[in-house]
């Protein structure tokens, strides 16, 4: 027998008695959990801590960049406050965004798997998170760090009196955690696919989380070694970033950045993930060019290890560094921009409707693009060395990052909402939300790119008088972009106990996981299923409702 | 509808490494060649080879290595994909040194 | 009823299978949860590859900067203890690999006696470490407030009949550099050779328990590559910390 779509009819559904969520009851059996739900669950609230915390640093720094003296704060508090707010959400929420969350949830349901490979390392990677984030809010407390969140040497082992060892360790932690998420998903997704489930019938959100996982088992671990090196630099003395002592200060920079930029991608390509299946599904229609699509998440995790330098041009490499790696940043381009015009080519033509997923989908394909295109600028080693240390930069990364994964991650989180809740959100609201962020992120971060091409540098809190008017609109758009976040967290726990019911496929989409109800049992499948329908097969699916049955098969 | 689904089924493939079981000979081997080649290598150090003195150091390193990771580690007896994942690790590792290494190198070649 | 609206099914007429008491819930087949393990259990060690890398990184720069440092500071190695040292790593390789086909093959004492083996190797190893970083001590090698260079800039009469050759001050200084990286290099080595061995321990009760002998092997395979890994690791370090041109 084969998989069978059905489109149950929503008005008459229920929640299901029996689910992932009621299953057990009791703490411990939520702390203990081997569930991949539970513990996508457990990660989102705890990220969703951590990004609330980390947005009200952002707050603070766009309070104190209203006026050009530094007159709220002092340079040193400063300093702490974007170094937590970049700590916290680089690390404590981006990294683990869609992967610990979405990924946990979706990916085993996706591949036709009871759980991940290793239940208990994915609850251990959920410790692992709790354990760095703890740390993290300790430094943060007793006197914070003051290095920036890139812990540049000598800064942050010789001059800087902050909790930087407490904050590198705490990191050294979380870092764990992000290793064994990736681990799981990589030998999940090799060796527990359904039968029938080939790798090009995958959805493109397992690809895409496929490639990013490679890239955290390849790229933290050089991020923990730094972390050690800095710390014992800090603590004994050894001399291997200090120059004094005839260690080169550009070496933990070469180490960090060999994490730190694979960083990026893992950030970003789960979020691209996301677009793929949001596109395909307001659209109804298969994604244009699936196997470009997912070789490019493959070469962008590659291609991804390649050009690090970038963020050094100006720090002391070779020349011929230089060009190297101006080089292949252009080329670590041409997957992402690949990306886009396949999202494009998938909307072309196709039947768009536009649910709040996918209105955050919109928002990411624009800006992200735009994000995306201001990186090549910053790739050329020219233009970089105006560029780089302004404002530009800030806004780039807040393009891709903001305007890019976090709408990802929003639409993602709307997207499977009904699938994880068994509720849907009241659409009209969400609808507004998504606007409003995206009106209050580019009066935020546009006016950034214009500020830091005049010259205005970053990580400072003064600056001259003929920034302010740019940096005032910038403090309004995030007022507003807070509010367009805020308003998610309040409608989405309202939906948990008022919203309407979602049935199994409220957005009759294609895809196991809207096979199974809403909330799914803990087991997922009853049966585990034998794959025959092809990956986002809207025609098939449009051919079979034309006869207006609701079972189909 | 319900036909041979071997082919496609990932959980369906055979994999030698379950069945193949290295035996002590095999091991003995390796481990008299591991021994030689600490030897040499001790050996070699003493000898005044200029330049080569490091590359034979790291070529009888990488040797004894290989030797370790296809035998005791039985990659040589494994499946395509853990012997992939091996080379997909030692690739990253060569990225990372070598291109680290390449900066510092080149930075003695002057301006252009 | 949700369950009658989805209709994935398996092969019609599947009997349910027995498994053995072992195998996890969400696996299908034990030959799953075999690989699966072990496929793992390789990922990891490609993350400890890229973590020893970074040292590595660190490691061939300073020594191309450094090199008369590197020579000095290699020479205050002793190639005695280090030697001894890569036989013992490379012989509880040895004994390690018996092990594991010991466990394989079921043989009960074979096991036993191989896991205490490797267990006296990698003390004795860890025995020999202590020794060589208490002498570091002694003669103020240990990078930090009591690092002393001094050494270098005036060596005893015994070294310079060894070869060694009084350094200028500002490269005698950098062997705080090559130093750091030994410690850092061997530390992180003997940390990982540690927890190794705490979990050989734990596997050695469990033998002398009876376990490993109904074919749950797994733990035991994925230990010894977890084993053979830290041997690989080391035999990297010999050569480049020990080795640096003995000849001069």
């Amino acid at each position: 027998m084969s998989t069978i779509l059905t489109l149950p009819d929503q008005a008459t559904a229920r929640v299901p008695k029996r689910n992932y969520l009621t299953n057990e009851n009791g703490l411990l059996s939520w702390l203990l959990t081997g569930d991949h739900k539970r513990i996508a669950i457990l990660y989102l609230i705890s990220i969703t801590f951590f990004f609330f915390i980390g947005g009200a640093l952002a707050g603070l720094i766009r309070m104190e960049l209203l006026t050009p003296q530094s007159d709220l704060m002092a340079s040193d508090t400063y300093n702490k406050i974007f170094t937590m707010h970049g700590v916290i959400m680089v690390f404590l929420f981006l990294v683990p965004s869609v992967p610990a969350t979405l990924g946990n949830f979706m990916i085993p349901i996706m591949v036709g798997a009871k759980d991940l490979a290793f239940p208990k390392i994915n609850l251990l990677s959920w410790y692992l998170y709790l354990v760095g984030g703890g740390m993290t809010l300790a430094a943060m407390i007793s006197g914070g760090v003051d290095t920036g969140w890139t812990f540049t040497t000598p800064m942050s082992t010789h001059f800087s009196n902050t909790n930087v060892v407490t904050t590198g360790l705490a990191i050294f932690v979380a870092g764990f955690s992000s290793i064994f998420t990736g681990l799981n998903f990589i030998v999940t997704i090799h060796k527990m696919r359904a039968p029938g489930m080939t790798w090009f019938k995958l959805p493109l959100f397992v690809w895409s989380n496929y490639a990013a996982s490679i890239l955290m088992v390849l790229g933290t671990p050089v991020l923990a070694i730094t972390l050690v090196l800095v710390v014992l630099e800090r603590t004994i003395g050894i001399g291997v970033f200090d120059a004094t002592k005839g260690g080169d200060p550009i070496l933990f920079q070469h180490l960090f950045w060999f994490y730190s930029h694979p960083a990026v991608y893992i950030m970003i390509l789960p979020g691209m993930g996301v677009i793929s299946e949001v596109i395909s599904t307001f659209s109804r229609k298969r994604v244009f060019g699936y196997t470009a699509v997912a070789f490019s998440s493959v070469a962008i995790a590659v291609f991804g290890f390649f050009v690090w330098a970038h963020h050094m041009f100006i720090m002391g490499v070779s020349n011929y560094a230089v060009l190297v790696f101006s080089l292949l940043t252009m080329l670590v381009a041409v997957p992402s921009a690949i990306k886009i015009f396949n999202w494009a080519f998938t909307l072309y033509k196709g039947s768009i409707t536009f649910e709040t997923p996918m209105l955050y989908a919109f928002g990411f394909m624009g800006l992200f693009t735009i994000g995306g295109l201001t990186g090549v600028f910053l790739g050329s080693a020219g233009t970089d060395i105006h560029l780089t240390e302004t404002y530009f930069i800030v806004a780039h990364f807040h393009f891709v990052m903001v305007g890019g994964m976090l709408m990802a991650f929003l639409s993602g989180v709307h997207f499977w909402w009904p699938k994880m809740t068994g509720r849907m959100y009241p659409e009209k609201l969400s609808q507004l939300a998504a606007v409003v962020t995206f009106i209050g992120f580019n009066l935020t971060f546009f006016p950034q790119f214009l500020v830091g091409m005049l010259g205005m540098p970053r990580r400072y809190a003064a600056y001259p008088q003929e920034f302010q008017v740019l940096n005032v609109f910038s403090t309004a758009g995030a007022t507003i972009l807070g509010v367009g976040y805020l308003l998610p967290m309040i409608y989405l726990v309202w939906s948990l106990k008022y919203g309407e019911v979602a049935g199994n496929n409220p957005w009759q989409a294609t895809g196991l996981e809207w096979q199974i109800q809403s909330p799914p049992l803990t087991e997922n499948f009853t049966t585990i299923p034998i794959v025959t329908q092809d990956v986002y097969d809207y025609e098939w699916l449009e051919r079979q409702k034309e006869h207006e049955v609701t079972h189909v098969g | 509808m319900s036909e041979h689904f071997e082919n496609h089924d990932p959980n369906c493939g055979h994999d030698e490494a379950e069945h193949h079981i290295v035996g002590p000979a095999t091991y003995a081997i390796i481990f008299g060649a591991l021994l030689l080649g600490t030897a040499i290598t001790i050996g070699a150090s003493y000898l005044e080879m200029g330049p080569w003195n490091p590359v034979v150091a790291l070529a009888i390193a990488v040797t004894k290595a290989t030797l370790v990771v296809l035998f005791f580690m039985h990659i040589k007896y494994s499946s395509r994909l853990m012997k992939l994942t091996v080379g997909a690790g030692v690739f990253t590792f060569l990225i990372l040194v070598g291109m680290s290494l390449a900066d510092y190198f080149s930075r003695a070649w002057g301006q252009w | 009823m949700s369950d009658s609206s989805h209709q994935l099914t398996a092969d019609a007429g599947v009997t349910p299978h027995v498994h053995p008491p072992y195998q996890r819930h969400h696996f299908v087949s034990m030959e799953q949860q075999t690989e699966t393990t072990s496929f793992g259990m390789w990922l990891f060690l490609l993350t400890e590859i890229m973590f020893f890398g970074g040292l590595f990184t660190a490691y061939l720069i300073y020594r191309n900067w450094y090199y008369p440092a590197f020579v000095a500071g290699s020479h205050q190695l002793n190639i005695f203890w280090g030697s001894l040292n890569t036989l013992l790593l490379i012989t509880s390789s040895f004994t390690m690999a018996m092990g594991v086909w010991c466990s394989e093959t079921k043989r009960q004492k074979g096991l036993i006696w191989s896991l205490i083996a490797t267990l006296i190797l990698g003390l004795g190893f860890l025995g020999i470490k202590t020794i060589e970083y208490k002498e570091k001590w002694e003669k103020h090698h240990i990078p930090g407030a009591s690092f002393s260079w001094q050494g270098f800039v005036h060596p005893t009469p015994e070294e310079l009949k060894n070869g060694d050759k009084a350094l200028p001050e500002d490269i005698a200084r950098k062997t705080e550099v090559y130093f750091s990286l030994y410690f850092a290099m061997t530390g992180m080595h003997a940390v990982h050779m540690i927890i190794g061995i705490a979990l050989l321990c734990g596997m050695l009760a469990k033998a002398m328990r009876g376990g490993y002998m109904d074919g749950h092997i797994a733990f035991v395979e994925n230990f010894g590559l977890y084993w053979h890994f830290v041997d690989i690791v080391w035999i990297f370090l010999f050569p480049l910390l020990y080795l640096i041109s003995r000849h001069q």
